[in-house]
């Protein structure tokens, strides 16, 4: 899966699209690895950009939690941001509003995690 | 009921983990809520007030899902009795029996999931144990099963010991994947991710499948497992789901604690083309409002993820019955 990152200083922002499923899941995942491996304490947050995202099953929000794990593990802090209706429904209906970062649009969720990332998504 | 009539389901516990009761606090809503519902309204006699919560007040003020432990029958129509689970619901079915039919001379055929304590602790207040001339016959795959039932009787834990139980109790050790014809059904266990096991059963008679598979987590790493279970679920008329959990319960803090959610119960129904979905082993923290807001959630995603089928979705409550 494609994930077209773009960084704005120490924060990266991914964008997955389509379908988050049983299907699609195992390749998001393998995608998302080498960023996970630098979100730590220190180095880059991540923000996953969904609006391209039209639906997510349980396995995709596995993904997502697996991420949000290794984020927390390593000092680190990963998000998601401009959520779908429908997405936003399904994450509201699982509850992982509550126990990931959600965020209404990228540039908020990068006004969250980093002022000097802020700075150069404004920028561009 | 003629043993060709169609097969019914009736739950008789429906509640995970351990037994709940409603509160005086929450009895004390309930009527608060439909009094000041019903005022101004000509409500002075018992078929009218019964009309009033029939078709206008909500399940989770009119009713509740109820508090007992699992213990789920299917209504075959043949003289003997199938259930599935020994929870505290079973007390209920045991004494409802007794009321309708006497005390002796009965068959049950009981299908353990697991022997954990909610879903066994029913069996010493079964009262048709203590009745000579019926005949309990408990199936399951675990190893421990009688052992179980028999340390459940021990002392210090209950007075009456087991082998003073006067009724003919056997246990049958079934193999996961083979199917046996039971009782006038076809079954099938299967395998599950909890603690110390448990098993799925899918019961078919004809063309109708009720699959029951509780305590059962869903971790979903591996898509050949998950394939197994859509098989397992193939075009039930109804599935019987642990939905215990939130999915973000059952992948952060209460992971690998063996339950499941309804979105991956309802996932597993779509993709199996399962005609119905029942929620059940309901969390014991959660009151009738958390419950019936589960129920519509459920609904709800079932609409905005239907493909070309839809899913019927419902919640199970103590006492409900469903025909196939």
């Amino acid at each position: 899966m494609e994930l077209t990152p773009k960084r704005y200083v120490d924060t990266v922002v991914l964008a997955p699209a389509g379908r988050l499923d049983h299907s699609t899941s195992e390749g998001f995942k393998t995608a998302l690895a080498p960023y996970m491996a630098s979100c730590a304490a220190g180095q880059d947050h991540i923000i996953l950009d969904l609006a391209g995202v039209e639906y997510i099953s349980s396995v995709g929000l596995r993904v997502l939690m697996l991420a949000s794990k290794q984020a927390n593990a390593q000092g680190g802090i990963i998000g998601v941001a401009a959520l779908q209706p429908a997405v936003k429904e399904i994450f509201d209906i699982t509850r992982f509003t509550t126990v990931l970062n959600v965020f209404p649009s990228v540039r908020e969720g990068i006004a969250r995690l980093s002022p000097p990332a802020l700075s150069a998504f404004d920028a561009t | 009921m003629p043993p060709d009539a169609a097969l019914r389901v009736r739950f008789w516990g429906t509640r995970g983990s351990i037994p709940v009761a409603m509160t005086p606090a929450e009895i004390r809503r309930k009527l608060i809520t439909a009094l000041v519902r019903g005022a101004g309204r000509s409500l002075d006699t018992p078929e009218k007030a019964a009309a009033f919560l029939d078709g206008e007040i909500d399940f989770a003020v009119s009713d509740t899902f109820g508090g007992n432990s699992s213990c789920v029958q299917l209504v075959t129509g043949a003289q003997d009795y199938v259930l599935c689970d020994l929870g505290s619901g079973a007390r209920v079915f045991g004494n409802d029996v007794l009321a309708r039919h006497g005390s002796g001379g009965h068959t049950f055929h009981v299908f353990m999931s697991h022997v954990h304590w909610d879903h066994i602790m029913g069996f010493p207040f079964f009262l048709p144990i203590y009745t000579p001339s019926n005949r309990v016959r408990i199936y399951g795959c675990h190893a421990e099963l009688e052992d179980a039932f028999r340390r459940q009787h021990a002392a210090p834990f209950f007075p009456v010991d087991f082998s003073e139980l006067t009724a003919r109790i056997e246990f049958v050790r079934l193999q996961p994947g083979r199917e046996y014809e039971i009782a006038g059904l076809s079954v099938k266990a299967k395998l599950q991710s909890h603690g110390g096991d448990s098993y799925g059963y899918r019961f078919q008679r004809a063309d109708r499948v009720v699959v029951y598979s509780t305590d059962a987590e869903h971790k979903q790493d591996d898509l050949g497992e998950v394939q197994g279970f859509v098989e397992f679920f193939r075009d039930a008329d109804l599935v019987i789901f642990d939905s215990q959990y939130s999915l973000a319960e059952a992948t952060s803090i209460k992971e690998d604690w063996g339950h499941s959610s309804n979105i991956v119960g309802l996932e597993l129904c779509q993709r199996a083309h399962a005609k119905r979905l029942c929620l059940y082993h309901h969390e014991p923290l959660s009151d009738d409002q958390k419950l019936a807001a589960l129920l519509a959630e459920t609904r709800r995603l079932e609409e905005i993820t239907r493909g070309d089928r839809r899913v019927e979705i419902l919640a199970a409550y103590d006492g409900m019955e469903i025909a196939l």
